[in-house]
């Protein structure tokens, strides 16, 4: 009993002695934080940005082919005619979705239909699409709301258009239920919604659901339209034995002679990773930032080891053992680098989280990906670690030291 | 009363760039006891401070045998080494040697840090009352910087004592000090070791501090002798000047 409380009271007193020193050298101790507190905000904020920018790129990505895993499929008939039963497709397909309980899924088919504008009449590319196709490609909707079910069933078809047809509509607010007027067959789709122009060469176009758009009457000559493909959005685990399933279940639906084939066509399926040179980049850059925050400290320390051996030497008088002495000058060092480390994330949340990345990126991205957690715990971890190794060299020299050369010096 | 520290034949040597080894101390025999007033005079260079350092588990002897405390000197290694030093030896330096930036309190808790008693835990009560004993109470938050010379001996007194320590080694402890004030942190070092009946090995240069112990030793050549207190004149320290032992003394510590 004796001895554990000893023990105890010898962990306290080391502890209680360390932080008296820490507390005293304040000042020794902020001067040579500083540098790893800017190289932890430093690590932190660029792989945030990073993290950031990779997430922007992969959106764009996700609105061309989907996100990981879509899986595209197409059906074809090698009959004389090669004719294909849309409607018994569209019924295999669906059936096979829901046996699967796949909930993203989406027909996507190419149109196009002649716009009546108040300027006159030009053709618009219409795509045909079921209500998960906004949530699977990331539709940015700039006004109004993307499709819900309900849509589909409207008396007077709903569209959502983008932006460019939007802006020769003279882009009326959605409140005033503006009105998509076709030429040909003289219908007129309530405009619901209006969606981002991917880029600024984009061409008049809007969205359909698929089942509206017989209610809009368009009369489309078949070489025009596309044969529909039909896309699914599912995890990624389940991706090549879902595509298997559902190939076969709707071939087996449709009968000898036809084919349901599937490929996958987002950036999850690409043999390499497409953001590994960003990533790359990020973490080298990442590491030279630290090294030279750690060298800052290490130089620091260096400095001052000398002025501290002749403390060191009056304590070890007075009965501070080498282990003491050491634990207190490394200690010194760690909690030190570790609370910089602290004070680099929070500053580094504090930057990132801000507006500016936004800004100097020159957009954001719609999930805003969390803060890199991992780049925060490696930072203070690797601070901890330059801080240790850094406080190895003068707790070293000061255990090594003679006591009777350090109360001369 | 008990043997403290005995030495036999203790004799220190260091290595010289380019040159014959040096040899300090050629072979001291000494024995303190407790309670013992020892004082040691001897020139400058002559190796007192040497001597301390050996004496107080410092430094290591090149030959002869050293205990302290009935322990071999030389099998004292590390940990159990610095501890036995922290708990019962006490050192008052010639320069103070108070830790810059701390308060005089901080400055005299120190050694407690290294008590892995209840010491440790009461170590600002036990600091105060400390400081109290050496009439620096009312200074207790001051740093060494604004202490007077003699307070801050007081401070690193107290601070030697804090432990209670069997033995306190002073390396010319008034050697910074004005000759009356030097008394006067004399009688309170002797009376506070007196309290605890802790032993007082003193290192002067001063005829009138080493008068005060009761027992009188000389640093010769290496070798500890006996020295005759009425050498420096009694408890005259007027006399001590004409005598030619003294000058002789005065001279070395100027050179
Ligand atoms: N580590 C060392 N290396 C070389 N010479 C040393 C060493 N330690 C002491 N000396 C020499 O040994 C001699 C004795 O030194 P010491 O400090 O013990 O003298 P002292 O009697 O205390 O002198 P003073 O009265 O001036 O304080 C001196 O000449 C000193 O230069
Ligand atoms: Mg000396």
């Amino acid at each position: 009993m004796r001895g554990l409380g000893k023990f105890l009271t010898g962990i306290a007193s080391s502890l209680a002695e360390a932080w008296e020193e820490l507390r005293i050298h304040k000042g020794r101790v902020l001067l040579s934080l500083v540098g790893v507190a800017v190289a932890v905000c430093a690590l932190t904020t660029v792989v945030g940005a990073g993290a950031m920018a990779e997430q922007l790129s992969r959106e764009v990505s996700e609105r061309q082919s989907g996100r990981p895993a879509s899986i595209t499929f197409s059906a074809y008939m090698q009959s004389p005619t090669g004719q294909i039963d849309a409607a018994a497709v569209d019924a295999a397909w669906t059936e096979s979705l829901a046996r699967h309980e796949v909930a993203f899924a989406s027909r996507v088919t190419w149109a196009s239909a002649n716009v009546q504008y108040a300027d006159g009449v030009s053709p618009a590319n219409l795509q045909l699409i079921d209500v998960p196709y906004g949530e699977m490609h990331r539709v940015q909707i700039v006004d109004g709301a993307w499709f819900t079910d309900r849509d589909a069933r409207r008396l007077a078809p709903a569209v959502i258009v983008n932006e460019v047809v939007w802006d020769r509509l003279g882009r009326p607010p959605m409140a005033t239920h503006p009105t998509l007027e076709l030429a040909d067959s003289g219908v007129s789709a309530v405009i619901i919604g209006v969606s981002r122009a991917m880029s600024e060469y984009d061409g008049e176009s809007a969205y359909v659901l698929n089942d509206a758009f017989p209610a809009l009457g368009v009369v489309v000559d078949p070489m025009m339209m596309s044969s529909p493909s039909y896309e699914m959005w599912v995890p990624e685990e389940h991706a090549d034995g879902l595509m298997q399933a559902i190939s076969e279940e709707v071939r087996a639906a449709l009968g000898e002679g036809s084919g349901f084939d599937g490929w996958r066509g987002d950036y999850g399926a690409w043999p390499e990773d497409p953001f590994l040179a960003t990533k790359l980049v990020v973490a080298g850059v990442a590491v030279v930032i630290l090294v030279l925050g750690a060298l800052s400290l290490v130089n620091i320390t260096l400095v001052t080891v000398r002025t501290r051996i002749r403390e060191i030497g009056i304590r070890r008088t007075f009965g501070a053992t080498g282990g003491r002495v050491f634990f207190a000058v490394m200690l010194e060092s760690v909690v030190g680098t570790f609370v910089a480390g602290i004070v680099g994330v929070g500053v580094s949340i504090a930057l990132v989280r801000s507006p500016l990345p936004a800004m100097l990126i020159g957009s954001s991205p719609d999930d805003m990906p969390g803060f890199p957690v991992e780049a925060a715990v490696v930072g203070i971890l690797a601070a901890t670690v330059v801080g240790a190794l850094a406080g190895l060299l003068p707790a070293l020299t000061a255990v090594r030291v003679k006591v009777i050369d350090a109360i001369r010096f | 009363m008990s043997v403290l520290l005995e030495a036999r034949d203790v004799t220190r040597t260091v290595d010289v760039i380019d040159g014959e080894p040096l040899t300090i101390l050629a072979g001291v025999d000494l024995a303190v006891a407790e309670g013992d007033r020892v004082s040691i005079v001897g020139r400058s260079g002559s190796g007192k401070s040497t001597l301390l350092n050996v004496l107080g588990l410092l430094d290591a002897p090149t030959s002869g045998e050293l205990t302290f405390l009935g322990r071999d000197a030389r099998r004292l290694r590390g940990a159990a080494r610095d501890r036995l030093r922290g708990g019962e030896i006490g050192f008052v330096f010639q320069q103070f040697n108070l830790l810059p930036g701390r308060t005089a309190l901080e400055n005299v808790a120190t050694p407690l840090y290294y008590d892995a008693g209840r010491a440790f835990w009461q170590r600002e009560k036990i600091a105060r009352e400390m400081l109290e004993r050496v009439g620096l109470g009312e200074r207790v938050a001051q740093l060494p910087s604004r202490l007077s010379g003699g307070e801050q001996q007081r401070v690193a007194i107290a601070r030697a004592l804090v432990r209670r320590p069997r033995l306190i080694l002073a390396d010319e402890p008034t050697g910074a000090l004005d000759l009356a004030t030097g008394q006067t942190v004399m009688e309170l070092m002797e009376e506070v070791a007196g309290e605890t009946g802790a032993a007082l090995v003193t290192i002067t240069h001063d005829p009138a501090i080493a008068q005060r112990a009761s027992r009188h030793l000389r640093l010769e050549a290496g070798r500890l002798i006996a020295d005759e207190p009425r050498e420096y004149g009694g408890a005259d320290a007027a006399d001590a000047a004409d005598d030619p032992a003294h000058a002789e003394l005065v001279d070395g510590a100027a050179a």
